[in-house]
């Protein structure tokens, strides 16, 4: 073994309770990163997952309809006019085969669905409702939003007459999977429908109105034969939607949001955890850091005489250097793997003890190998840095007085 | 007529000055040759500049006039690097507290300087360390921590230490000033032999005067200046 390994070694060894005490701190350190960062990063997926579960990545729809003025102002002629804005009329996206058949082919985009979305009222014996009725092309729809994964009753089933509405708005209607229901649509259409399924997204407000339709039966309640009104699109990484919803604008003209822009306070809460994520590792990362330069000066000022003694025998100021930052590396790393082991440990536990009532974790953690390789790396770079200002100073000590006032 | 081996130790007009301001005087221009095989005692009061001129001649401290040769090298403006090199390679140290490591074993302590010069230990290495060990006695307690022997065994790993790299010239401060009086003969009997055997030249600071009077040569300072030079014995 190198001499600078064997004699760093020894000292870690020797010195027991300084060891102990440096890789607790260490590693109590890189496990509160390794907790916070798992938790966090997991509330984020599940809130993204949550929110994202139950509406497209990006929603097309025609373009605003503005007044346009019959006459226009010349330079010789002053028109004293009031514009109005125009009502927006629902209408369907102009050769929208052509629309879905580009946008298909966005680098990103995933899935793409061509759908009708209306509001109208449902009707049952004395019970009525608002609703938003989605036509939808059935598997195509699926890929936006997974209903049939979260049927609580019923199938699937879209074809003629039939229906899967949302579960409140069942239960306020008092329907059950078999039982027929009257709709009808602000463009005059009414209708009796069957229900075949009943699904819960966990979203009031698309539980309470939904009504899932084939889009040809939409498309004859709102008189669009042949249209759509919205065509949904799922993106690869959520994060690009926005880019990708702009790209589309600018290609295709159609009014083009993405959710980022339609959940702007999820997606700021999600950058306030993101940062306050970043505070709590600096900090722990400082105090880790002043740690570990803390016990290693402790052991320089104690090993002055020895380190005085190995100068004196000959032994390079350099090899002295590297004593202590191998120190410092090997509490780094050392500290970093007990620590991942242990933050690990943590968040499981976490998430086993915090489960709501259908025995879901409340605070689903997320734990990856690259949260392990970023703690090992950060906390082994921040030893070596640490041990710098000790190992410089024990391998500048003067062998004649260290041995003499050590 | 056979030509005089060169002298192992050439000290010349060495001045050392502590202090900016108000300036004190340690040594006031010593001269000193010490040739090959020498075993020489540098007595004085206390103040009289032994430690500082053996630290000098040791090359852990520099002087702030005249020149230190070693075997023929001269110090003068080496670099700390060099002055290392040097340390390791023709120097051995035995100091009044032993100053072993005690985190390490009496074994591990008298390979350190030459694996701290290398880097690596070897074969080599280790064989002559046990055979020092052996030849001061201790080859029952080669991997005892040097902590857990007596003061006269430290003393002794100490000096097998300062021989390990078989130096030109070893200095001991005050090496048996920490000891009872049968230790102190059994490490003086020691420094003997190995001059005797190995041809070792050594430089002992001593208080003892039965030690110095078991010297070849006996050199007194006073004031940080030679005041006698005698040769007691010739071997």
């Amino acid at each position: 073994m190198s001499f600078e390994w064997f004699v760093a070694l020894r000292y870690m060894r020797d010195g027991k309770g300084q060891t102990a005490l440096i890789l607790a701190a260490v590693a109590v350190g890189v496990g509160v990163i390794v907790f916070l960062s798992a938790l966090i990063g997991g509330l984020q997926t599940s809130l993204i997952d949550k929110t994202l579960g139950s509406q497209p990545h990006i929603t097309l729809r025609a373009p605003r309809e503005f007044p346009r003025p019959l006459v226009e102002p010349t330079p010789t002629v002053a028109i004293a006019r009031q514009v109005a804005e125009s009502s927006q009329r629902l209408r369907s996206i102009d050769q929208w085969p052509t629309v879905v058949a580009a946008v298909e082919r966005v680098p990103g985009v995933t899935a793409v669905s061509p759908s009708i979305t209306g509001a109208g009222f449902a009707v049952r014996a004395d019970a009525k409702s608002a609703i938003v009725v989605r036509g939808v092309e059935p598997e195509r729809f699926l890929s936006i939003i997974d209903v049939r994964a979260r049927l609580v009753a019923g199938r699937y089933e879209l074809d003629g007459g039939a229906v899967v509405i949302g579960s409140k708005l069942a239960a306020n209607l008092g329907v059950s999977v078999g039982d027929k229901l009257r709709i009808s649509s602000t463009e005059g259409g009414d209708e009796v429908v069957s229900v075949r399924g009943i699904f819960t997204l966990g979203n009031e407000a698309i539980d309470g109105a939904w009504v899932l339709t084939s889009l040809r039966h939409a498309q004859s309640l709102y008189a669009l034969p042949g249209g759509v009104t919205t065509i949904e699109l799922k993106v690869e990484d959520v994060f690009t939607a926005e880019r990708i919803a702009i790209e589309i604008r600018g290609r295709t003209g159609l009014r083009s949001d993405s959710w980022m822009t339609i959940n702007e306070a999820l997606l700021s809460g999600l950058s306030a955890q993101s940062s306050s994520k970043l505070m709590i590792q600096f900090f722990v990362i400082v105090a880790v850091a002043l740690g570990i330069a803390s016990v290693l000066i402790v052991s320089v000022v104690q090993k002055s005489r020895e380190i005085g003694i190995l100068r004196a025998v000959g032994t390079p100021s350099r090899r002295i250097l590297l004593v202590f930052l191998i120190q410092g590396g090997v509490f780094g790393i050392v500290g970093s793997v007990i620590g991942s082991a242990f933050g690990a440990l943590l968040s499981k536990l976490f998430e086993n003890l915090t489960r709501d009532t259908s025995g879901a974790p409340r605070f689903p953690v997320q734990l990856d190998l690259s949260l392990f390789l970023f703690a090992t790396a950060v906390a082994t770079g921040v030893g070596l840095l640490s041990a710098v200002i000790p190992a410089r100073r024990a391998s500048r000590l003067d062998p004649a007085t260290a041995i003499r006032n050590g | 007529m056979a030509e005089a081996p060169p002298p192992v130790l050439l000290v010349e007009g060495v001045v050392k000055e502590y202090g900016d301001v108000a300036k004190t005087r340690a040594l006031d221009g010593v001269d000193l040759t010490v040739g090959p095989g020498e075993l020489t005692a540098l007595v004085g009061p206390s103040g009289s500049g032994k430690s500082t001129l053996l630290n000098i001649i040791g090359l852990l401290d520099r002087p702030t006039a005249g020149r230190v040769v070693l075997s023929g090298t001269d110090t003068t403006g080496l670099d700390e690097r060099a002055l290392s090199a040097l340390r390791a390679r023709m120097l051995g140290f035995v100091f009044q507290f032993h100053h072993l490591l005690p985190a390490f074993t009496a074994l591990e302590n008298v390979m350190l300087p030459a694996w701290g010069d290398l880097g690596r230990p070897n074969v080599e290495m280790r064989a002559a360390a046990e055979e020092l060990l052996r030849a001061v006695g201790l080859e029952d307690r080669m991997h005892y921590r040097s902590s857990n022997l007596s003061g006269g065994q430290q003393q002794r790993v100490a000096i097998a230490r300062a021989l390990a790299r078989r130096p030109a010239l070893v200095l001991a401060d005050e090496p048996t000033g920490n000891l009872d009086t049968a230790s102190s003969a059994e490490v003086f009997a020691l420094m003997r032999r190995f001059n005797r055997e190995l041809g070792t030249t050594f430089m002992i600071v001593t208080h003892d005067s039965r030690i110095a009077g078991e010297c070849d040569r006996i050199v007194e300072l006073v004031d940080g200046r030679v005041r006698s030079d005698r040769v007691t014995r010739t071997t």
